[in-house]
């Protein structure tokens, strides 16, 4: 898993049975520091009540499908719960 | 599996059922010298480590989830031990 930011939402109406209403996030993958690393990816929300600004981990691979149901699902990505709080040395809060 | 360095703990109150109770660290991969190597991931711990220590991580779901007692758990990456000593061969 890795941490990231909400930075937006995704619709899509036309999409693969057993993902309609599954929430879709803009997330940016943050490095250990808190600082934005690489590209943003788009994850089904898993928890349902993740939104714009928060922090999440998010689970990466064929696990991400798991947080649904149905799970047999083409989805790559997905948080798995929002962060209330990082304790670590190298991270510094609202770097992004 | 994969050796790395916990460098922090994370909190979370709402997250998937499966994340209940489930203690989180995050850890940085290391290289057999013990540096840090690119990148960092979350794991739950399955091992009691605490920040400083140098764990073994499996990052592989099907084994993870044999490890957590789940058949359809979410999960990816578990801290399944920690290492007391590295120790590698120099190539001829």
């Amino acid at each position: 898993m890795l941490i990231g930011k909400v930075i937006g939402t995704v619709v899509a109406t036309e999409i693969y049975e057993g993902m309609t209403g599954v929430p879709l996030l803009l997330v940016q993958p943050l490095a250990k520091d808190g600082t934005k690393k690489g590209n943003a990816v788009v994850c089904a929300d898993g928890t349902r009540m993740a939104g714009p600004g928060e922090l999440v981990y998010y689970e990466g691979g064929r696990e991400a499908a798991m947080t649904l149901n149905p799970s047999f699902v083409p989805v790559d990505h997905a948080i798995v719960g929002i962060v209330d709080g990082v304790e670590a040395a190298d991270w510094k809060e609202g770097a992004v | 599996m994969i050796i790395g360095k916990v460098i922090g703990n994370l909190h979370s109150t709402i997250n998937h059922p499966f994340y209940d109770g489930k203690k989180l660290l995050m850890v940085e991969k290391i290289g057999t010298n013990e540096k840090p190597i690119s990148g960092y991931l979350v794991a739950v711990d399955h091992a009691g480590a605490g920040i400083g220590e140098t764990v073994l991580i499996l990052d592989e779901g099907t084994g993870a989830r044999q490890v957590l007692e789940s058949s359809d758990g979410p999960v990816r990456s578990v801290i399944v031990g920690i290492v007391d000593e590295i120790s590698e061969t120099k190539a001829p």
